[in-house]
């Protein structure tokens, strides 16, 4: 045996030692299998549903819905078609995720500054506040913000009042509405040009520093001119905006905008919720960025505000960035637990009252399924994109 | 060489020096101080007051509450239901001796010296879902029949999180192998499969799995609703665990393969006696995290008509009989799940920062 | 090892420049009777010290002697408990402002270099000048250049410290401590974390730089950096300054029993 193989030629393996071949076989038998379970779904389901008597397709979409939707950022009624409960339902989850991703990433930075914070009441409190939230299901505190704290609120003639403009009851927040009258072109003006101003003055600034080497306040200035001018603006054109102050009308109120108890509950649980786990990125981001750059910004002779600024700062936040997207992502999933509520995001309305009426839920959980891969494949996309612009370059 | 008996000059710590340190070193740290510590003074007070002071504790039903406090009479005059769910009360034995071996295989594994305590990690891995499998449901043995129907409560709670996490634990490693075969069309695979289910909400993929699986099904064939709503939590948490499973297979070195791959061992013998035991012990904290978060999202089966701990509460705050306990029966849903999830979190920490050192070292 | 082919000159060279201005001033930098405790653990035991302007001096000892944690009080990124540090006539207490003030004037390298990794090699350089030093960017940036130059590596200004090798990085490290025009240089093991065929490139910079008279204190390994460029060699153990002397004698003629034994394990081989 020895002897042959050394005095052969090196032949080629026999093909089912091969790795090659092996791994083509391998492959080959992965997408039998695949399609053959594929088709045995789709031959099932198709035989189930004729059994059934659900029809296919995506022609319900046209047809009318004939149920109410408790609030909607499209116009809306109960004569217009299940594809238009599905923007209603798209709409509202979009707004609650925006929401909620605003809130939770203020409180999450405040509350994750604060741990790091030499204030020791200050990081004690904000350790007791990401322990305890974090450690408690989110669909749980839905239920207490909607069912324990808004649902015990007083009826609308109980109403409880702030400064008379705004109501809370258990039938959500209402709050005066602006509506912009004649002259308000003046104060968009303003904000217009103080924004140009701002550019200016940052142009102005870096000259000043190339020729002089002076640094200017830039960011104060900044913020400064940003509200002043608007603000003057309003005044000199006799304050051009009216309120629609809500008012009870009956057993409600009317006018002025609501905030219903469901979208408040859920925002609230969203962003508290959220905010105990973007506290922890952001503080293990800001330790991540090791003793060595701060000692060394020191040693340069730049004072601890400047090397938070110049050195830390921008550091920590390609550390805190990609964690923080996938947090705004479990959010925006997350905001389907609206459905326990009675919230109409996508889910509920799409999900639930549209495929209940239908009965056509392979059409339904698929766009509904398509509609969370898209949002997740696009972020994760530009979150790729943004991670390539700031990898630090290693050799 | 001089041992030093020089003491450092005594910064003498008294109570006045430390608050001036901690909690007054510049203007806007005392204002922070008096603002945060005002709030702090202000909410406890009446939180201990309504919680322990004026709670009524004692009685029979919803007439000795007085309304002041916390009416926890409710939590303990229904702590059966919140437990058991509405498996019989004579049969509940069985679920108590589940509890048991629950606590005898993980109670030791944050005992540090335990003896043996390895072997009590791999009973419950093993032996103990396989008592359970013949010991809930009854059926066998002469054991009474319970319908999963009747299951509910914190019982219901960790039967969907431990099944969960083990069913999807082995998909998990296949899936992470997958996504890292250098087959393309396996690989191919692999990550779509992976990605789908991670970029889904676990309600749609319950929705799915309560709606749409019966669907898949040859007629006849059906699952009850606590099985389709365990095979869509399986899939959907198999995803998560390869890519946690994925993390430590990317951290063993590349010299690992290469001298496994030397040693003459074939790629499953490399897999299984080389990388996996060295990368699931890696990954264990991560493996821990994702059974928090799934323990907690549970909770979600309560809207698919299911009785966690959750949903034996929520149907009973609502319950005429007792009026205005909804506060109540959070705050204990809350309690159980924060002790549950704490105390496993704090464990993953410790193991994270020995393996973190044994790595380094 | 140093540079032998300049040895002779470089020394020569350097004592009497060291000698010409040690009647002007008292010591730029002063130490006295400076302890320093971490905890309970006595780290620093009564060090004295004064270096007088353009003094080059290197010190040594078995790790964890406390010689790196010595340079470091000297510009305050360590604390002292006890004792005395006056740097250019400015005595380091707890006031921010004194601390400023001299981490101006003294420039430090370190021995992982610490570049920032965000920032390319000219704005590294550039960083502290415009914000601290108030200079003009364009300034700023041909002072940068310069010294660059000095240490050789104009051509990487524009890439990022990940891309250099450990050399180079410490080169750059060198380059931006001197953009603060500082009058004093402290080196903290600033060749102990390269390959050795790097070592060489960052000691022909510093030995250059200890030519132009600035005043250095290194801690440093390199016995062949300490005889050709060092005015004192102070060896330190446990804490102490145990023995201090000019680098001819230190290596000669040791008075000390661990002087004598650090010295046979660092030249055995």
């Amino acid at each position: 045996m020895k002897k042959q193989t050394i005095d052969s030629k090196p032949a080629g393996p026999k093909p089912w030692y091969d790795p090659r071949v092996r791994s083509l076989f391998f492959q080959i038998l992965a997408i039998a299998a695949v399609f053959w379970a594929g088709w045995t779904l789709v031959e099932n389901t198709l035989s189930n549903m004729e059994s059934r008597g659900i029809s296919t397709g995506f022609g319900f979409l046209d047809e009318t819905a004939g149920f109410g939707i408790i609030m909607s950022l499209v116009p809306y009624d109960s004569t217009m078609s299940y594809g238009r409960t599905f923007w209603v339902g798209l709409t509202n989850t979009l707004l609650v995720s925006a929401m909620g991703i605003i809130a939770a990433t203020l409180l999450g930075f405040i509350i994750g500054v604060a741990r790091l914070s030499s204030n020791w009441l200050v990081a004690k409190v904000s350790l007791f506040y990401i322990e305890v939230i974090r450690n408690i299901p989110l669909l749980l505190q839905i239920f207490f913000w909607y069912f324990a704290v808004l649902g015990a609120l007083p009826s609308p003639r109980q109403s409880i009042e702030v400064g008379g403009t705004m109501f809370l009851n258990n039938r959500g927040l209402y709050v005066p509405e602006p509506l912009t009258q004649d002259g308000f072109g003046l104060v968009w003006g303003a904000l217009l040009f103080a924004i140009a101003a701002v550019v200016g003055i940052r142009t102005w600034a870096k000259k000043r520093q190339l020729a002089t080497g002076q640094i200017f306040p830039t960011f104060k200035v900044s913020v400064a001119i940003l509200v002043v001018l608007p603000v003057l603006a309003y005044f000199i054109a006799g304050s051009p905006l009216e309120w629609d102050v809500p008012a009870l009308k009956g057993f409600n109120f009317g006018g002025g905008i609501t905030i219903i108890p469901e979208l408040a509950a859920l925002w609230l649980a969203l962003s508290l919720y959220t905010a105990s786990f973007i506290a922890e990125i952001v503080r293990s981001g800001i330790l991540s960025v090791s003793k060595g750059q701060t000692e060394a910004s020191k040693a340069l002779g730049l004072p601890n505000g400047l090397t938070l600024r110049l050195v830390v700062i921008p550091q920590a936040m390609r550390v805190i960035i990609p964690p923080l997207t996938s947090q705004y992502l479990n959010l925006a999933k997350n905001s389907s637990l609206a459905t326990a509520i009675g919230y109409p995001d996508l889910v509920a309305v799409f999900m639930g009252t549209t495929l209940n009426q239908t009965g056509q839920a392979v059409e339904v959980v698929a766009i509904t399924m398509a509609v969370y891969l898209t949002i997740s494949l696009s972020i994760s996309l530009l979150m790729n994109i943004y991670n390539r612009a700031v990898a630090i370059k290693e050799r | 060489m001089t041992e030093s008996t020089m003491k450092p000059p005594k910064k003498a710590l008294t109570p006045v020096k430390w608050m001036r340190e901690h909690l007054f070193s510049t203007w806007y740290n005392s204002l922070l101080t008096v603002v945060v510590g005002y709030l702090v003074v202000t909410s406890v007070g009446p939180l201990l007051n309504w919680a322990l002071f004026d709670a009524n504790f004692q009685g029979a039903d919803a007439s000795d509450c007085s309304g002041a406090g916390a009416c926890w009479l409710f939590i303990s005059q229904r702590l059966n239901f919140f437990i058991y769910g509405f498996y019989p009360d004579e049969l509940q034995w069985r679920v108590d001796i589940m509890f048991l071996l629950l606590a005898v295989a993980f109670v030791p594994q944050f005992i540090e010296r335990f003896p043996g305590r390895k072997w009590f990690g791999i009973f419950g891995m093993t032996g103990l879902p396989v008592i359970g499998y013949f010991l809930i449901p009854g059926g066998n043995f002469g054991l009474e029949t319970v319908e999963s129907t009747k299951w509910g409560g914190l019982m219901l709670t960790l039967i969907l999180a431990y099944i969960g996490i083990l069913a999807s634990l082995p998909i998990g490693v296949l899936l992470a192998l997958g996504r890292r075969s250098e087959m393309p069309i396996i690989r191919g695979l692999s990550v779509v499969f992976i990605e789908v289910w991670r970029a889904v909400p676990l309600i749609t993929v319950l929705f799915m799995a309560s709606v749409m699986l019966p669907l898949f099904l040859p007629e006849g064939m059906n699952f009850e609703k606590l099985m389709r709503a365990l095979i869509g939590i399986t899939l959907w948490q198999s995803a998560y665990m390869a890519e946690v499973i994925r993390g430590g297979l990317q951290a063993i070195p590349r010299g690992q393969y290469e001298a496994a791959d030397a040693l003459g061992l074939g790629y499953w013998k490399k897999m299984g006696l080389v990388v996996l035991p060295q990368a699931l012990k890696l990954v264990i904290p991560g493996i821990v995290n994702t059974f928090i978060s799934l323990f907690k999202d549970t909770t979600l089966v309560l809207i698919i008509g299911l009785f966690d701990v959750l949903g034996t509460v929520q149907s009973t705050v609502t319950d005429p009989a007792w009026q205005n306990v909804a506060v109540e029966g959070y705050v204990f849903v809350a309690f159980c799940f924060w002790i549950f999830c704490f105390g496993i979190s704090r464990y993953s920490q410790n193991l994270e920062r020995k393996l973190d050192t044994g790595h380094k070292t | 090892m140093g540079n032998p082919m300049t040895e002779q000159t470089q020394t020569s060279e350097v004592k009497s420049s060291a000698q010409g201005e040690t009647g002007k001033n008292p010591g730029i930098i002063r130490v006295e009777g400076m302890h320093k405790w971490y905890g309970d653990f006595h780290v620093l035991k009564d060090l004295n010290l004064t270096v007088k302007q353009g003094e080059r001096i290197v010190i040594c000892g078995p790790s964890g002697s406390g010689k790196s944690t010595f340079i470091r009080c000297i510009n305050r990124l360590e604390e002292h408990q006890q004792g005395k540090i006056i740097v250019d006539n400015v005595e380091l207490t707890d006031d921010i402002r004194h601390i400023d003030t001299v981490r101006r004037e003294v420039g430090m390298v370190f021995q992982h270099f610490n570049l920032f990794p965000h920032l390319t090699v000219l704005e590294n350089c550039c960083l502290s000048p415009i914000w601290v030093r108030k200079v003009p960017r364009k300034e700023a940036e041909a002072s940068a250049m310069e010294y660059l130059e000095r240490v050789k590596i104009p051509d990487q200004a524009h890439k990022f410290p990940g891309q250099l090798s450990g050399g180079q990085q410490q080169r750059v490290a060198i380059a931006r401590a001197l953009c603060m025009k500082p009058k004093i240089m402290l080196f903290d093991e600033p060749t102990s974390a390269l390959d050795p065929e790097m070592i060489k490139e960052v000691l022909d910079v510093m030995i250059e730089l200890a030519g132009s008279g600035m005043t250095m204190l290194c801690v440093t390994h390199e016995m062949g950096f300490a005889k050709t460029v060092a005015d004192r060699v102070i060896f330190m153990d446990g804490g102490e300054i145990v023995e201090e002397a000019p680098p001819h004698d230190f290596f000669s003629n040791p008075q000390e029993a661990r002087t004598q034994q650090f010295l046979k394990q660092i030249l055995a081989h």
